[in-house]
């Protein structure tokens, strides 16, 4: 597989399981007693941390602000070189 | 406070340069029931809001309306960046172009730029939480019509994916109004 279409893998696994929480999250906002719902969130969100850092130790940062990671081996700033979601 | 993310909700592929469809979907991107208008709507309706669950909803999906504010952004930008000024002409699209070249502006479909005239924040919540579900509704509608216009199977699948999320939010909508309104009714008990 070449390096841009393993990238864009790893952030399609990405925005699947951040879907998930995003959609468990709006539930739960209003169904804030469900268990079943709440565990599952949990899991979901460490999944999706997982992901997410090999992806900023590999490709830079996905989050602003001090949120996300330099990517390991950049010796520069990597946030504003790595292209925006406009230009993927 | 909010954190960027360097990537889309969902992801954004199309077929082709397409300024027509670019043209109308812009109306999703400014227009009275698009994603700005939204997004502005629930952010300034959660401060005046009762409940947890209220200020919760209001919260989240104003800030899921910002992701897809991006996405119809990117859809936008996507059809009309290799345009040629014969194209843009052609696709009625010259007015705009006078004003903003190819730039992403906030406008409807009919070029009225984006006002929040459109929207309200009321402070009764029981208003706003109604005017909420209906304008998940109109964005709903509001899609139906741009799937019917679209003739990008690429495009298509991402205006599907924003449908799907209005009937969410207004599922959702209609949750917090119910438990707002068992909440004001218990309230009165004494």
């Amino acid at each position: 597989m070449a390096a841009i279409d393993q990238r864009m893998s790893l952030l399609r696994s990405i925005q699947e399981l951040e879907f998930t929480a995003l959609e468990l999250n709006l539930y739960l906002d209003t169904h804030p007693d469900d268990p079943q719902a709440l565990e599952y969130f949990n899991r979901t969100s460490e999944e999706l941390a997982n992901l997410k850092m090999q992806y900023e130790q590999q490709y830079g940062p996905l989050l602003s602000y001090g949120f996300g990671k330099n990517a390991a081996n950049a010796k520069a700033w990597s946030w504003a070189e790595s292209p925006w979601p406009w230009e993927m | 406070m909010w954190i960027y993310e360097k990537k889309l909700e969902y992801p954004v592929r199309v077929s082709g340069t397409n300024p027509r469809l670019a043209g109308l979907i812009i109306t999703q991107y400014g227009g009275p029931d698009g994603e700005l208008a939204a997004s502005l709507r629930y952010l300034s309706q959660r401060y005046s809001m009762p409940t947890e669950r209220a200020r919760a909803t209001l919260n989240d999906i104003g800030t899921e309306e910002l992701a897809h504010f991006e996405i119809v952004g990117t859809l936008v930008y996507k059809l009309t960046k290799d345009a040629t000024v014969e194209e843009i002409k052609a696709a009625g699209l010259a007015g705009y172009y006078a004003d903003h070249d190819r730039a992403v502006y906030p406008v409807s479909a009919g070029g009225i730029p984006f006002t929040a005239a459109c929207i309200q924040a009321k402070g009764d919540p029981i208003a706003d939480l109604v005017e909420d579900m209906a304008a998940e509704e109109k964005a709903r509608a509001t899609y139906n019509w741009l799937i019917n216009l679209s003739d990008d199977p690429c495009v298509t699948d991402v205006l599907r994916f924003l449908r799907e999320r209005e009937v969410v939010h207004f599922q959702r909508f209609g949750e917090a109004l119910n438990h707002l309104q068992e909440f004001m009714a218990e309230k009165k008990c004494y």
